[in-house]
């Protein structure tokens, strides 16, 4: 009991570490005074306001819901490899953000949240295009089926966004930039579209977390043992797509960060879903401030997009893991 | 109680099991065999659930399975499938925790006392509890597939289908998960349906066997019902022989390999008997099929050496086992190819010959030593314990018996030794009357099984007369020479 009680601690002291290095740590000093008194430096007050903490917690909700998407999607499909951005899911989400943009959607009554429900439309579809066309292809879901499939609909979808900001004016040429991931400059109206979602989604899959240490074992084992199946997947990939959506409609396409989390998370503390779930989800939050931090101070003053962080870290991991599941295969069968 | 009637399903709506009817009482085991493909698991998938069922019905107390819930019906039916691990680590504890799933509810968890106790039950059980903290990945398949068993025990279902238990499992832990198996069933009044490949394991272990064939049932009944060798010859296309357990009132089945007939045999000639002053040992090439009431490995048996050992008059008989064995190793004799008779009798006055027949020939070595004859019809007047002055009768066909045939020779052989008796006017010194033998006696038929098998071995078979002519003359033959001796 108490490894899982060190390992919330740990979750939870690293991302108040996380997060106070992300507000303090910039082109600007941003005196401690600042957050009970906004008279004493007025433009830092403003920084620290307007700027810094939404963009930390932003990145933050970004890396929670990535991470934990990812952990269940892994535990879904039985799959180390699987996370929103391997699985295709991230890109469908794009696809959807970007329509709703191209086409200038809005739907009356949720006004701001269009786009992250387009954005969560994208994401759903994808997941189910991907799911059958891997099932179609191989009835086992073999772990290099369903990546390769994700990378096939990944390239396709790419291809329709790349197409759409090609037909469309100046306005969709700035998207390009957000699309390559970043949670620079969008403040507190993306903070407030992305909150609803992590709520809902996250709970969603907390809901499931009994069921996912069964699945496991399998869909047959499952059902032995008592899981409604259908309805387990159900919420799993519903949950899991919304977050992705949601995340995406905020921030763009950030690679691995749902690969990595989820990854590092079950080496240390174990594959227990109970607590992979809220840990990963508090690990993801702290990954992605951290990654954003350096995205944003590396090469000072300029800025590297956050994907481009993600990825250096997140592919070599995907390398490691590949890897190991390949030479272990034989023990595994 | 499960009650399973004119079951047919499998998989995309084609039937792969046909019209299955059966039913399991309370604390018992049913079996399920078959040979691969006959649908022995499909059965078992069609009855959990996982696979649809086309028609009939599966009650478990008397409600149809499908008014069940996923939950309701894991609380009531655990399920063990042949499993394999899965690609993320679990420890041992948390796999077998899985069990409670259907027991776990709410939206916080619910871990109670007896969730805990049936977890440290079920691994006390199958005796993975010192492996609790290792992860599955580390233990050997059989270790795996015990966690598992512990899994669907934790489950405490009333009712447990197992398919192949005791897959990747040595002998001591098929035993182990058996036993268990069979102790929750009767203590615990649980319920079983498991399939099994191996026959003499569902025999020792199930009340009842279900024979499939192609999809359909062959034969349903207690085991001695449904093992018949020659319905299993016809469901699995391989020549089979039933025999009794030692222990067990259960049939056995093994398997006669293909080549069978052309299994090298012994032929035993005068040649191959040798007289020392301690033994007369018969030395055969190959085995010979022996049935005897020897000292050392009595019963039948296959055996390549035969010892009629002379021992002093004042040989201690309570050891004996032990300084058989001891005699064994000092001589360099197999102990397990050799069968050891014990006499009194100098080995040199030992009588053997040779008779010949159409189907080979009959050798009788006797060594008489008569001094407590004995009238069997009058010993229940003696109080005084025997020594050792036996009748020691072997008995070598070149030839094949059939089991029945063995018993008769035996017969045949003891009557004409009593002939001898009587002929020689050996007396019972206490009664007076005729003597049919000594206290101490022992027989043993030996045939080197090569050639047609003779079915019987009475007094009017051709082998029987041998028999009959050949102990009466040199057993008459060994009791002058005791006499003369």
């Amino acid at each position: 009991m108490s490894k899982i009680v060190t390992a919330y601690v740990t979750a939870i002291t690293l991302l108040i570490i996380g997060i106070w290095c992300g507000v303090a740590i910039g082109s600007v000093h941003i005196p401690l005074e600042v957050l009970w008194n906004k008279a004493v430096d007025e433009t830092a007050a403003n920084i620290f306001w307007k700027i810094r903490l939404p963009r930390v917690l932003l990145a933050g909700l970004v890396g929670a819901s990535l991470a934990i998407a990812g952990a269940a999607f892994q535990g879904l499909l039985k799959n180390p490899l699987a996370d929103p951005y391997t699985l295709g899911v991230s890109s469908g989400a794009s696809v959807g953000a970007v329509m709703t943009i191209f086409f200038g959607l809005s739907i009356p009554v949720v006004g701001l949240y269009t786009l992250p429900t387009f954005s969560m439309l994208g994401a759903v579809l994808t997941m189910v295009a991907v799911m059958s066309f891997a099932r179609v292809v191989d009835r086992s879901l073999k772990m290099e089926t369903l990546i390769l499939t994700g990378v096939i609909f990944s390239s396709f979808l790419g291809s329709l966004i790349s197409l759409m900001i090609a037909l469309s004016g100046e306005e969709l040429r700035q998207v390009m930039g957000w699309l390559l991931g970043s949670v620079s400059m969008r403040g507190w109206p993306f903070v407030q579209m992305i909150i609803p979602f992590v709520i809902v989604g996250s709970l969603m899959l907390w809901t499931q977390r009994r069921e996912l240490n069964v699945l496991l074992y399998g869909e047959e084992r499952a059902k032995h043992l008592g899981v409604n199946v259908k309805r387990s997947k159900y919420l799993i990939l519903v949950g899991g797509s919304m977050l992705t959506g949601a995340a995406v409609a905020v921030s763009g396409t950030i690679g691995f960060v749902g690969l990595v989390v989820p990854h590092m998370t079950r080496m240390i503390w174990g594959s227990d879903h109970r607590h992979l779930l809220p840990l990963s989800f508090l690990n993801g939050a702290t990954l992605l401030i951290i990654c954003d931090l350096i995205a944003r101070t590396i090469i000072m003053p300029r800025e590297l997009p956050i994907g481009v962080i993600t990825a250096f870290i997140g592919a070599p991991v995907f390398s490691y893991i590949f890897y190991k599941q390949r030479r272990s295969k034989g023990v595994r069968a | 109680m499960i009650v399973v009637e004119h079951l047919s399903g499998g998989y995309d709506g084609v039937p792969i099991v046909k019209d299955i009817s059966f039913s399991v009482k309370k604390g018992k085991i049913l079996g399920i065999l078959g040979p691969n493909g006959s649908g022995k698991s499909t059965l078992l998938k069609v009855i959990s659930g996982i696979l649809p069922a086309t028609a009939g019905t599966i009650k478990v107390d008397g409600k149809n399975i499908s008014s069940y819930n996923a939950r309701a019906l894991a609380k009531k039916m655990a399920v063990l499938p042949q499993l394999h691990a899965n690609a993320f680590s679990n420890s041992v504890r948390d796999a077998v925790s899985l069990g409670r799933y259907p027991h776990q509810s709410g939206f916080f968890s619910s871990w109670s006392d007896f969730d805990e106790q049936a977890v440290q039950h079920a691994m006390v059980q199958t005796d993975v509890t010192r492996y609790e903290q290792t992860p599955m990945e580390f233990l050997s398949g059989g270790e795996q597939q015990r966690v598992f068993v512990a899994q669907a025990l934790a489950q405490t279902a009333e009712i447990l289908l197992l398919d192949e238990p005791t897959n990747h499992l040595d002998i001591a832990h098929q035993r182990q998960i058996l036993d268990m198996v069979r102790k929750e069933a009767i203590e615990c009044g649980l319920t079983v349906i498991m399939v099994l490949h191996d026959m003499n394991l569902a025999s020792l272990y199930c009340d009842e066997l279900l024979l499939m064939e192609s999809g359909q049932m062959r034969a349903f009944g207690v085991p001695h019902e449904v093992l018949m060798a020659s319905q299993i010859e016809e469901v699995y296309q391989a020549r089979v022989a039933t025999y009794a357990h030692p222990e067990i009132p259960k049939p056995q089945i093994t398997m006669m390999p293909a080549s069978g007939e052309h299994l090298q045999r012994a032929y035993i000639n005068k040649d191959n008997f040798k007289v020392t002053e301690h033994y007369i040992q018969l030395k055969s090439e190959f085995p010979l099929k022996t049935v005897s009431s020897a000292v050392h490995n009595p019963g039948i048996g296959w055996y390549d050496c035969l010892l009629n050992r002379s021992v002093p008059g004042d040989y201690v008989i309570n050891d004996v086992k032990r300084e058989v064995a001891a005699f064994l190793q000092k001589e360099s004799f197999s102990s397990t190819s050799t069968v050891v008779m014990l006499t009194a009798v100098p080995s040199r006055l030992v009588a053997i010959n040779e008779y010949a027949a159409s189907f080979g020939s009959v050798l009788v070595a006797v060594t008489a030593g008569v001094g407590n004859a004995v009238d069997v019809s009058r010993v229940h007047e003696r109080q005084i314990e025997p020594y050792i002055g036996t009748i020691n009768t072997w008995v070598i066909i070149n030839g094949s018996l059939s089991e029945e045939a063995f018993f008769q020779a035996m017969m045949t052989a003891n009557e004409a030794k009593t002939k001898a008796l009587q002929s020689e006017d050996v007396r019972d010194e206490l009664s007076g009357t005729i003597a049919t033998g000594t206290a101490t006696d022992s027989l043993l038929i030996a045939a080197t099984q090569k050639g047609e098998e003779m079915q019987y071995g009475g007094p009017i078979t051709e082998v029987g007369k041998i028999i009959g002519k050949g102990v009466f003359a040199t057993t008459v033959q060994a009791i002058k020479n005791y006499k003369n001796g």
